[in-house]
């Protein structure tokens, strides 16, 4: 059996996921069996080779993500899945891809921490992980799916912008999402747009600057690239002390991402213009927040609602905007306020804004316990 | 024979990093000898691997050839993703005994294990020498280290014998006092198939030698030759006497079919089984 054909299925979140990798091009898996992402690693185990790739189970996540980065190397797209425990052991290669400009897709199925916590249970706690957990200076591309559907199509935008900004990609899942079951809709394989990573002219020598987003050879196609996640100039040699070289590099890693913020981020909102309160979401959490809009509006509050698709790069712009309409945003959130303070970050003063958070044993913020919280916060004013 | 050995051929226009006296020199002499033997006119089918420490500067950037200088202890993880995507290409992996057998171990035990098709040289100087000569897993007992300063009070790691137990298709330790011996074996290795490792005990005169009375690195390289013992003869003696002496040799020399070969077997047979 070859790539998933255009259509109708009824799939889990995990194999969503592993299918949309399929059809994007990943060609390469690498992973340790954690839960809850091992169903991630189980459906690639069997589909990749069937399309003549390699999955492979490595002794620990530092390895996992360590073979893919040398698979990516090697001229293929390439991918790992894990949970917390496991992403904690990944931040160490995931420095390394941003710094060697490796792209590669890294998905993080979130399950309550810290630590091994419970690991059976859902939660949003990874989501400053995600954006800060390896060390230096680096700027990281998130997107949090909230549907089965998503978890097929954020698969293949994590692939395309990890080959087009040549940079690790996290897709920040969680236990619900990736477990559960729902319609997915496949369209036809060529209707997709697929990015692949530019490939050097015969003769290229600087891999590593000289653009914002260089070429990238692959090993064995004779260019003698030299990687390293040392300071490097823009031909890979080395400069371990050299401040200029250090600035230029890190400045054009981080401005490849953050110039393009526009580009990169994608949300889902409605009443962002005209609305009584508003509400930022993402993944699991935010599927609440259709429940309750419906029913706010017959008791006469008009939610404006910004649901985030990508988490980082935070899209600031439009949180500002809601929180000029709103004056009031609500961030519901399995996690002690992470998207919270960025919330309050972006809105610059111009809203109130309030948490809503639950953590522990799974259990996820009821359409009720908004609904709640919205005319609590509507009777306050 | 072919053309003269020229070094340049194989090295970029840099100047190489190393102290006077190191080690590193000789290895990468001996590598780049085996290399033009056994007629390779380029690095053009090769990919080198290294993780932190001085030896993993050996191949980068320094080698004219594609080289992945990874985090520490990660080098053999990145050169399974390498070898398993590319079969066609000789992978090897540079590395420190700090970088192989202490913050990598795992990986190089489950890569002997799996029989990954990569060849390891681990350069072993018995210390941390990049970091100023801390104690590492292959410091002897009772050496002084700068983390070690009344003496170690742990016992080296054997890694020849860990590879041969984890399932290595080829094993084998010299030293840089055995120029001749050491081109041969990577000449043999470059050949083989699977999992092959090599280990070069060598000296780090600037981090190790200086601390434990040897005076340069010339006097380390002829304890080297003085204390190293035949893997023959070695098994004759008793462990107590081999506790101070280097035993060199080949230690495993196997065909167990590689991790590449049966993964893609695997991949053959989930194809046909699809098909039908």
């Amino acid at each position: 059996m070859g790539l998933v054909r255009s259509g109708v299925y009824f799939w889990q979140g995990s194999e969503a996921c592993a299918e949309a990798a399929l059809v994007v091009g990943c060609r390469f898996f690498a992973g340790y069996p954690i839960t809850p992402a091992t169903e991630i690693a189980e459906h690639l185990a069997k589909r990749l080779p069937q399309v003549g790739g390699v999955a492979i189970q490595m002794e620990d996540e530092i390895a996992s993500l360590g073979a893919v980065i040398g698979a990516s190397w090697a001229g293929v797209k390439a991918m790992t899945a894990t949970s917390g425990p496991g992403f904690s052991l990944m931040q160490e290669n995931i420095g390394y891809a941003f710094m060697t400009e490796t792209p590669c897709v890294i998905v993080d199925v979130q399950r309550v921490g810290p630590s091994t916590g419970q690991a059976t249970k859902c939660a949003q706690g990874d989501v400053m992980q995600s954006r800060w957990g390896t060390h230096g200076d680096y700027s990281a591309i998130v997107l949090s799916p909230n549907s089965v559907q998503e978890m097929f199509d954020l698969t293949i935008r994590a692939f395309n912008l990890a080959e087009k900004y040549r940079t690790p990609v996290v897709l920040l899942s969680d236990e619900v999402v990736a477990h559960m079951r729902e319609k997915v809709v496949v369209p036809p394989i060529e209707t997709l747009e697929i990015v692949n990573r530019r490939k050097p002219k015969p003769g290229d020598t600087a891999f590593f600057g000289f653009e914002e987003v260089p070429p990238m050879p692959a090993v064995g196609e004779g260019f003698n690239v030299a990687v390293t996640g040392s300071t490097h100039d823009e031909y890979g040699v080395r400069f371990t002390a050299d401040p200029f070289v250090h600035r230029r590099l890190v400045e054009r890693l981080n401005g490849k991402i953050q110039n393009h913020v526009d580009e990169i981020v994608e949300v889902e909102y409605f009443n962002v213009e005209k609305c009584d309160v508003g509400i930022v979401a993402y993944g699991c959490t935010s599927r609440a927040v259709y429940d309750v809009v419906e029913e706010a509006k017959a008791k006469g509050v008009t939610i404006g609602f910004l649901r985030l698709k990508t988490l980082w790069p935070f899209p600031d712009k439009i949180v500002k905007r809601l929180a000029e309409t709103a004056g009031k945003i609500i961030v519901p959130e399995m996690n002690l306020r992470q998207v919270y303070y960025e919330v309050k970050r972006a809105s610059e003063g111009k809203a109130d804004v309030v948490s809503l958070n639950k953590i522990g044993g799974g259990e996820l913020i009821t359409p009720e316990e908004l609904l709640e919280k919205i005319f609590g916060e509507v009777r306050r004013g | 024979m072919n053309e003269a050995f020229s070094i340049k051929k194989y090295l970029r226009d840099l100047k190489l990093p190393f102290c006077p006296g190191c080690g590193a020199f000789t290895v990468i002499n001996a590598f780049l000898r085996a290399v033009h033997e056994l007629g390779y006119k380029d690095l053009r089918n090769f990919v080198f691997c290294s993780g932190i420490g001085c030896s993993s500067w050996i191949p980068s950037p320094y080698f004219l050839a594609d080289s992945i200088h990874t985090p520490h202890g990660r080098s053999i993880p990145v050169a399974t993703g390498v070898k398993l995507v590319r079969p066609d290409l000789n992978v090897v992996v540079f590395g420190g005994d700090g970088d192989i057998v202490g913050i990598g171990l795992s990986h190089f035990v489950h890569a002997a294990r799996r029989n990954l098709d990569v060849l390891v040289i681990m350069v072993n100087n018995m210390v941390y020498g990049m970091t100023g000569g801390q104690v590492a897993p292959t410091t002897p007992l009772k050496a002084k280290t700068t983390t070690t300063p009344y003496g170690n009070f742990e016992y080296p790691l054997d890694a020849v014998k860990l590879a041969v137990t984890a399932g290595a298709n080829y094993a084998a330790r010299w030293t840089t006092a055995h120029q001749n011996e050491l081109k041969e074996t990577l000449k043999k290795a470059l050949r083989f198939k699977g999992f092959r490792f090599i280990e070069v005990v060598s000296q780090c005169p600037t981090a190790f030698g200086r601390r434990v009375g040897f005076k340069n690195a010339g006097e380390m390289v002829k304890w080297f030759r003085e204390n190293s013992i035949k893997l023959e003869q070695a098994e004759k003696l008793s462990e107590e006497y081999l506790v101070a002496k280097i035993v060199v040799g080949e230690f495993v020399e196997r065909s167990r079919p590689t991790l590449t070969e049966n993964i893609y077997a695997t991949i053959m047979e989930a194809q046909r089984i699809g098909q039908n």
